[in-house]
Order: structure tokens, then C-alpha cells, then sequence
């Protein structure tokens, strides 16, 4: 069972090898990660249908510490739904491009699948770091810039500190276990404080790659400088990995005997992002950064729904837990599914209107339809309207936040009602966001000449929409047909399946039922029996007219386009959320400067906002550093007595604490 | 059988009864406020006069603005043949559930801000823009007003909420009271009225459901106005059935049963529409940016009516 994805590890390495020596093969790079990755997405479908729970141990590595992999349920999950972007992905990404990107990008794949595959912890953090280098290369390999020198500094940073607390987790769980291997992880569960150490390294950890809040500031730039194949295979797959990781360490490994209060931070942190998350998306003027703000939302969502899973599962109520967990993995493979398509559709639009402003664009379904059409189908699921992947997944999250008051303390039910107002919220905003972006870019007047003359995408990246959007509409048809499928995963992490035909997805206890088919059905049958009665009506054909626009005058020839100015921006279109509810998590700024009287200037108003975790933490932390090195500095000037005392103190201190930790 | 026989009755009514409703409440407001006000068949003559006529579409529209009327209305009816009016036990009970309710709601929205953008107005941008932030507040207030019926009768399914109140579980509580109030206001504001917008306005810088179907004509203009006559009898229909849960025929073949739940049906739509218009008589428009206070307001007694729910059940 192993042996096909470890080929094609090897595989990839040896693509990545090849491709610095020799520029055909460099071409035919992002053909092979779709390969690849078909190959992981059907290596993780038949996992699931046929769980093998066999290790392998690797005769190599470090000594004493072989490598071991395992494709069990939860890996094999989320194997499929990185393997499905690897795919779409490789097929949109262009074929030329700078060598060392062309080499990281097989790196990348096969470190996030190192990840998903490893049944140990040093191979964990093997696959995590190298999936956090080659998507580092794959960031600064674009143009030269200063932005993109910025974006990609604190991506690194971000990613130093993800593993810089994931070494200690790792380690306090294995000191209790005395191996690395899951197995014997499982068997030790870390409890009290350790449990309490384990959760918030990890929770910092894998939630900074996975962009929870307030570790999410790497993450709008980030996506916004890389190529846009590679934007969709960090938001949609990456942020992924670091979800499994963190289902895998806190729901699997840490065990299933946890207290109450476990569940609660990832709960109360997945919120926050997304409603942050959200609420930025809203504002954002740029097309990928908007997107990679409602990547923030999306996976607040998946983590909240993971922590929702462990209090339930605190509370013995498994079959909520297996639902609220079930709900995560659909949320994971719907987000990875439109997100793609998004990302993959901004590159496209990038590429034929040269611009990701969205006051640079519009009017594009004129001139790229299929794109266009393709990119609704992610933006509906994206806006968790039925009958799409979203709001099958977003339908159980929010069942199991009703459900939260049945956990019998009463500080929880109280955080249940909130986390459910707040949920509806960054659901509500999400959608907001989502049908700005589309209505910015594909609806309305184009706004420069450039989107004017825009092309329709080329035909690999139109088949790699049609593939997501054909999953997305799959997963939105038969969530409880992937439930069952996931349920091998679901065994994993609540020891439970979730309840689900087929068909329908099923609230446990609650009698609640989301039927997509018929629901569909109704929709279709309704929408038919309109269009029939008015044909039988015999209404007559369309005539075409110049737009009413409340009795507006024609613009003049010189504007082929219309007034520019009276079409909505994208500033425009975010001001009343700006307004509303721009204030206490973002600083949001409206400044209007009016003409002395008399001058014929006109009056301007400026709009923006800003992260306060970008513009007051950041600067904080940097001075905080400078001040630390500086203080460092001094050691340099140390006398020799003093030189040698140190070390000699630090080793003391140090016995002194083994020999108090022995005494307990 | 009769379950599908309910459920054709149910859709026919709803068809038939809502543009009659909107009529009737403008015709009351309009004797409330000293005026002789337009027949109450007036929508339903204005339907069939723009089905027949030409539609106009302006040049710049794309596929969107064709397909986006149909989908608005099919949203719409789907969510409408959701809501029981007369009877219980319908063929679509099963799936009937406050949430899937929100969904297509949800659906309608994107159709209608998706056709406000399409053709690149001022106005309909400014409208879209109104209408999702409001959306962002409403959202919220109806899942709390969910939450306590998931929490009374332990369950988000419309039929199974009834099913509760009729074995009498629920009774007269506050939170229910509360829940009936936040729902009200998020019936208001997702329907466009006084004091979040004005149906009966055309002066630009208040209006919001109609900035975005300002260019909408003939045959869509029917659609979308049948579209927004059913969500208002939807909406009267599921606070009737929710807060006045008494005179529905029970599942099953009952045709004199049948009767007088239309009968009683048709009451409590009278006794709604007739508060509805008096409201709407009564209060000013609030400016655009007091809305989220009125809507926050409506989330703020949901999320009170769960803490006396939790609370309650603590004492007892």
C-alpha cells in the first residue's frame, strides 16, 4: 500500500533534481505535479475505502530514529484533497517559469505529502520544514521586489516560529512516551500542565502556517507575491497540512480522555479568525490578498469545528463530536476545492487583464466567460450558498453549534450561543466578500483598456477549473456520501462515524436534515415551472437599450466604457462594512479633505484600513528583537571569569532543575 | 399522497396569496394614513401587465442579469414551500429546516446583488453593497432565534419545532417571546421595510432592494417583484407558524380540517399584515448606518433569550 506513494516521493525528488539540470525537463515540471498528484488523490481514495493500518519502517535516518510511515484514515483524507489541488494546480501553472521555482515546486508536494504519510514525529517535522522551505523558494521566485522581499521575509519568520514550537510539543508528548512513533504517542497522552504546554505550542505551532489569528499576518502578502499556482497550493493545500497536523497531535495523539477546556482555544481562536478573516476579505483592494484573507476565515472555520469536536468528545456526546469533526473535513476539502479555482482564476484574470486591483478590472465575463462561469461555481461554494461543497459543511458546523448547549456547564453554552453568533457572522461576511471579488472583477463596465481587451484562459487552466468545480459540485451533491467515505478519518479522530446517509447529511438527536438532491430538485422544478408559465404567457423577445441608471446622460465618446466614476469601486463597495463594523478588530481610517472655499479643487476622501496586529504588533516586535540583540551584544564584551561562569551556571542551574523534576 | 397534495395546496396558496399580500399591506397603510391607496389586486395586475410586456436589457448586461431573475424567484418559491401555512405533514416537512431556510434566502440575496452589479451602475452597486452588509447582521440574529428553538424543542426542522409546541413541551416562556422579537426584525430588514428601507421609494439615497433591479424590465422586473412579494408571505407565514402555532390541520388526509386552517391561516396573515402597516405607519426610516443598531438589537435578545433559557433550566 506504501510503496506507490513512496515512488512517488522519490519520484518527485528526482523531477525536482532534474529540472536544474536540464530546462526540458524544467518544462514539463508542473505536468509531473499533476501526475503526482492525481496519483496521491486516487493513493488517498482507495486508503479510505480500503484501510490498510500497516507502518513501514525506512531502514534510514538519523540513527535510532527510523523513518516510519503509515497511511491510515486521516492521512489518507487529507492525502486526497492535496493530491486533487497538486492536480488542478499543475494543470493551471504555467509552463515556463524561473528554474529554481520549477524545482521547488515537486519539493513542495512531496514535503507536504512527507507530512501526511509520517507515523512518526521527527519525519512529521521533516515533511513540515521541507514544505516550509521549497514554498519559501516558491515565494521569492517571482519578480524581484520590495514588497515581495518583505512578504517573504516574514513568511520565513512565521516559519521558524511554527517549528521552533513544534520541536517542544513533539518532544513533551514523546518524553512521556519515550519513542517518537504514533503508536506509543497514543499511548501516553500528555495530561495537566504538560497537556495544557502541548496545546498552546501546538495551537501556535501549526496555527501560524495554518493562519489563525493573531499569527496570520504572513499570510496576505505571502499569497499575494507568489505565482498564482502556487497561491492556491499554499492556501488550499498547506494550510491544509498544518490543520492535519494539528488534528493530528491534539484530537488523535493527545487522546481522547481530555477535559472540557481543551477544545476551547482552538474553538475561540478558529472563531476570531474568522470573523477577522471575513471582515478583512471585505475590505481588501487586491484580488489574491482578498482571497488569502478569506483563507484566513476558511480555516478559522475548519479549527473552530476541530475544537468544537474535542469538547464534545470532553462531554461524551460522540456523536456531535463526530459530526462537528466531520464538518471540519468537509470544510477542509471544500475550501481546498474553491480556493483553487479562485486562486487559479485570479492568475488567469492576472494574466489577460495584467492587474489584481480590483479598480483595475471588471466587466471581464464579456471577454473570458468560461473563466468567469468556472469562477461563480467557487464563489457560490466560497459563499456558502446551497446547493454547493460550502454550505453542506458550513450547514453542519452551524447544527453543531447548536447543538453545543447539550455540553451541561454553563460557561460553554454561553461560549457555544457566541461562537454560533460569530459564526453566522464571518459565514454572513464571507459571503460578502465573495461576491464583491466577482462582482469587481467579472461584472459591470471593464475599468482600464487593458480589461477591455482581455483573453480567454488557456485551455490546461480552463480543464483545471472545470476539475474543481466539477468536485465542488460533487461534494456539494453527496456530503454524506464523502462523509462515509471520510469515515475512516473520523474514526481517528473521535473513535466514531458520523451520521450520514448517502444523501443527506444528518444532525444527530436533532431530527435536522439537509437533503442537497432534493433541495436541488426544488430549486431546478421551481426555476422550469416559471420559465414555462411565462413562455405559455408569450412573453415577447428582449430588445437591448442603453442602461436606464436613474436617467443618467450618455457618456461621451471619448468614454467608450462610461464614467468611470459612476461604477462602484472597490472602496466604495466596502464602506458601509468599513463603517459598520470596521472598528474594533481593524483600524479603519475615512478622512475627507475639502477645498478652501472658492477654490475650484475638488474634495477628496480617502479611505483605508489597517491590520493593527500588521501596523502596532509587528513594529512592537521588531524593536522588542533589536533591543534583545543589542542585549546579546554585551555578551561579546564579557571578561574571561565571567565568559567561563556562565556556562558553568547555566549547567548547574540546569542539574539542579533534572534533579528537582526526578524528586517529584 | 395527501402529504403531496398538502404540499401542491401549500404552493398554490403561497403563489396565489402573495402578491395579494403585498397589496393589501400597502392598501392599509394607505387607509391608515388618510389615503385612498390602489386596489389590493393592484401587484397582481402590475404582474401579469409586465410578463406580457418587452423586457429591456441594458447593454452592458451579461448572461447574469437573464438567468439572475429566475434564479431569484426559484430561490424564493423553493424557500416559500418550505414554511407551512395551513396544514402540517407536507411532502417537503422532512426538509424543512430553519437553516436550509437561511440557505436559499441566502441564494436569493446573491442572485439579486449578483444582477444589481451586472450592469455597472452607480446605483446598483450602492444597493448591493447595503444590501449584503445588512445580510451581515441578519445572518447572526436569525441563527440566535434558531437557537432557541434547538435548544425548547431540540431540533432546527420547521415540522419538528411544530410537532413540539403542539405536544404542548414548550409553553408560554420568555425566550420565546424574545425569539419572536429578533425575528422580527431580521423579517424586516430581509424584506426591505420601514424602518431599514422603503418599498414604496424611488429617491435613490435610501432605497436598497430597488438600487439593484433598477434596470431589471419587463418579465424579470415581475420576477423579481413575485420574488419579493413570496419572501414576505414566507416570512409572515414562518412568524405565524413559529410564535401563533395554533389552528393547523394535522398530517394527514383532511380536507374539513383543511378548511378551517386555511380559514384560520388567512386570519393570522390579516391580523400580521394589519400590524405590519400599522408599524410602518408609525416609525420614520432610520439612516442606513442606525441599521446595525436595530439589527444588533435583534441579536442581542436572541442571545439573551438562549441565556434565559440556560439559566431557566438551571432553577427548574
Amino acid at each position: 500500500m506504501l510503496t506507490a506513494p513512496l515512488l512517488l516521493l522519490i519520484a518527485l525528488c528526482l523531477l525536482s533534481g532534474l529540472s536544474l539540470v536540464s530546462p526540458a525537463v524544467a518544462r514539463h515540471v508542473p505536468l509531473g505535479v499533476a501526475v503526482a498528484g492525481a496519483g496521491f488523490a486516487l493513493l488517498g481514495i482507495v486508503a479510505l475505502v480500503a484501510p490498510d493500518p500497516v507502518v513501514w519502517t525506512l531502514p534510514f535516518g538519523p540513527p535510532g530514529l527510523p523513518v516510519r510511515l503509515a497511511l491510515d484514515g486521516l492521512s489518507a483524507w487529507f492525502l486526497m484533497l492535496v493530491g486533487l489541488v497538486a492536480l488542478a494546480a499543475g494543470l493551471g501553472a504555467p509552463a515556463a517559469a524561473p528554474r529554481r521555482m520549477q524545482a521547488a515546486l515537486p519539493l513542495f508536494l512531496a514535503g507536504m505529502v512527507m507530512t501526511l504519510l509520517a507515523a512518526d514525529a521527527a519525519t512529521l517535522l521533516a515533511g513540515f520544514e521541507a514544505m516550509s522551505l521549497a514554498s519559501f523558494i516558491l515565494v521569492v521566485g517571482g519578480q524581484d521586489s520590495t514588497d515581495l522581499r518583505l512578504a517573504a521575509r516574514r513568511y520565513l519568520m512565521f516559519a521558524a516560529l511554527s517549528v521552533a514550537c513544534l520541536v517542544p510539543a513533539l518532544g513533551l508528548m514523546a518524553a512521556g512516551a519515550g519513542d517518537l512513533g504514533f503508536a506509543a504517542l497514543r499511548r501516553a497522552p500528555p495530561e495537566g500542565l504538560v497537556a495544557a504546554c502541548v496545546m498552546a505550542l501546538v495551537l501556535v505551532g501549526a496555527g501560524s502556517k495554518a493562519g489563525l489569528w493573531p499569527l496570520h499576518v504572513w499570510l496576505p502578502p505571502a499569497h499575494a507575491a507568489a505565482p498564482a499556482h502556487v497561491s492556491a497550493l499554499m492556501s488550499a493545500a498547506m494550510t491544509k497540512v498544518a490543520a492535519y497536523v494539528l488534528a493530528r497531535l491534539l484530537l488523535d495523539l493527545a487522546g481522547p480522555a481530555q477535559p472540557l477546556w481543551f477544545g476551547v482555544p482552538l474553538l475561540v481562536l478558529g472563531i476570531v479568525s474568522a470573523v477577522a478573516g471575513a471582515l478583512r476579505a471585505n475590505l481588501e483592494e487586491d484580488a489574491k490578498r482578498l482571497l488569502a484573507c478569506s483563507t484566513i476565515e476558511n480555516l478559522g472555520l475548519i479549527l473552530a469545528a476541530f475544537g468544537l469536536a474535542l469538547c464534545f468528545r470532553a462531554a461524551d456526546l460522540s456523536a456531535f463530536a463526530a459530526m462537528a469533526a466531520g464538518a471540519g473535513l468537509l470544510l477542509a476539502l471544500a475550501h481546498a476545492m474553491f480556493k483553487t479555482a479562485l486562486f487559479l482564476a485570479a492568475g488567469a484574470v492576472l494574466q489577460a487583464a495584467g492587474s489584481r486591483r480590483l479598480d483595475a478590472l471588471g466587466g471581464l465575463i464579456h471577454r473570458m466567460p468560461w473563466t468567469a462561469a468556472l469562477a461563480l461555481v467557487g464563489v457560490l461554494a466560497a459563499a456558502g450558498l446551497p446547493p454547493l461543497s460550502g454550505f453542506a459543511a458550513e450547514w453542519l458546523l452551524l447544527q453543531g453549534l447548536l447543538g453545543a448547549w447539550r455540553v451541561g456547564d454553563l460557561a460553554f453554552q454561553l461560549l457555544g450561543i457566541a461562537a454560533l453568533a460569530g459564526a453566522g457572522l464571518a459565514v454572513a461576511l464571507g459571503a460578502a466578500a465573495m461576491l464583491r471579488l466577482f462582482a469587481m472583477v467579472f461584472l459591470g463596465r471593464p475599468r482600464t483598456p487593458r480589461a477591455a481587451g482581455a483573453l480567454e484562459a488557456p485551455a490546461p487552466l480552463r480543464a483545471a477549473l472545470l476539475l474543481t468545480g466539477f468536485v465542488t459540485l460533487l461534494v456539494g451533491l453527496f456530503p454524506g456520501g464523502f462523509l462515509a467515505l471520510g469515515a475512516p478519518a473520523l474514526a481517528l479522530l473521535v473513535r466514531r462515524e458520523a451520521d450520514a446517509g448517502a444523501l443527506a447529511l444528518a444532525a444527530p438527536e436533532q431530527a435536522a436534515h439537509y437533503a442537497p438532491l432534493l433541495a436541488v430538485g426544488l430549486l431546478l422544478a421551481a426555476g422550469l415551472l416559471v420559465r414555462a408559465l411565462i413562455r405559455r404567457a408569450g412573453a415577447p423577445a428582449l430588445v437591448r437599450g442603453p442602461a436606464w441608471d436613474c436617467g443618467f446622460a450618455a457618456p461621451p465618446p471619448d468614454l467608450p466604457f462610461g464614467d468611470p466614476a459612476t461604477q462602484p469601486s472597490a472602496a466604495g463597495l466596502a464602506q458601509p462594512l468599513r463603517r459598520m463594523l470596521g472598528q474594533p478588530l481593524l483600524v479603519v481610517t475615512e478622512v475627507v479633505t475639502m477645498a478652501p472655499p472658492g477654490s475650484p479643487a475638488p474634495a477628496r476622501l480617502e479611505a483605508g484600513f489597517a491590520d493593527p496586529l500588521e501596523s502596532l504588533a509587528l513594529p512592537a516586535l521588531a524593536t522588542a528583537r533589536d533591543r534583545l540583540a543589542a542585549g546579546l551584544d554585551r555578551l561579546r564584551d564579557l571578561t574571561l571569569r565571567q565568559a567561563l561562569m556562565l556556562p558553568f551556571g547555566a549547567l548547574v542551574a540546569l542539574l539542579a532543575l533534572v534533579a528537582w523534576l526526578e524528586a517529584r | 399522497m395527501s402529504a403531496l397534495l398538502t404540499q401542491a395546496l401549500h404552493i398554490a396558496l403561497m403563489l396565489a396569496l402573495a402578491p395579494l399580500l403585498v397589496g393589501l399591506v400597502r392598501f392599509l397603510k394607505a387607509r391608515m394614513q388618510g389615503r385612498q391607496g390602489p386596489h389590493p389586486l393592484q401587484p397582481w395586475r402590475n404582474l401579469a401587465k409586465l410578463v406580457r410586456k418587452r423586457p429591456v436589457l441594458a447593454e452592458g448586461a451579461s448572461w447574469i442579469s437573464r438567468a439572475a431573475p429566475y434564479a431569484g424567484f426559484a430561490a424564493a418559491l423553493a424557500a416559500a414551500s418550505l414554511v407551512p401555512s395551513f396544514a402540517r405533514g407536507m411532502a417537503f416537512a422532512a426538509m424543512a429546516d430553519l437553516l436550509l431556510l437561511a440557505g436559499l434566502l441566502a441564494l436569493g440575496r446573491a442572485a439579486i446583488v449578483l444582477a444589481g452589479h451586472d450592469v455597472g451602475t452607480a446605483f446598483g452597486g450602492l444597493g448591493a453593497a447595503r444590501e449584503m452588509s445588512f445580510a451581515t447582521f441578519a445572518e447572526p440574529a436569525l441563527l440566535l432565534a434558531a437557537a432557541t428553538f434547538a435548544i425548547l424543542a431540540g431540533t432546527t426542522a420547521i415540522e419538528g419545532i411544530l410537532a413540539a409546541i403542539q405536544e404542548g413541551g414548550l409553553g408560554l416562556r420568555i425566550s420565546l417571546g424574545l425569539a419572536a422579537l429578533a425575528m422580527m426584525a431580521v423579517a424586516i430588514a430581509e424584506n426591505a421595510r420601514i424602518p431599514v428601507d422603503n418599498p414604496a421609494t424611488h429617491l435613490e439615497l435610501t432605497m436598497v432592494h430597488e438600487a439593484m433591479i433598477l434596470e431589471a424590465s419587463g418579465r424579470h422586473l415581475a420576477l423579481w417583484e413575485a420574488a419579493a412579494a413570496l419572501r414576505l408571505t414566507l416570512w409572515l407565514a414562518l412568524l405565524a407558524a413559529l410564535f401563533l402555532p395554533f389552528g393547523m390541520a394535522p398530517p394527514g388526509l383532511a380536507p374539513l380540517g383543511w378548511l378551517v386552517g386555511l380559514g384560520i391561516f388567512a386570519l393570522k396573515m390579516l391580523a400580521l399584515a394589519l400590524a405590519l402597516a400599522a408599524f410602518e405607519s408609525a416609525i420614520a426610516k432610520m439612516r442606513v448606518f442606525r441599521v446595525p443598531e436595530f439589527l444588533g438589537a435583534a441579536m442581542l435578545l436572541g442571545l439573551l433569550a438562549a441565556l434565559l433559557l440556560f439559566v431557566s433550566t438551571r432553577l427548574a
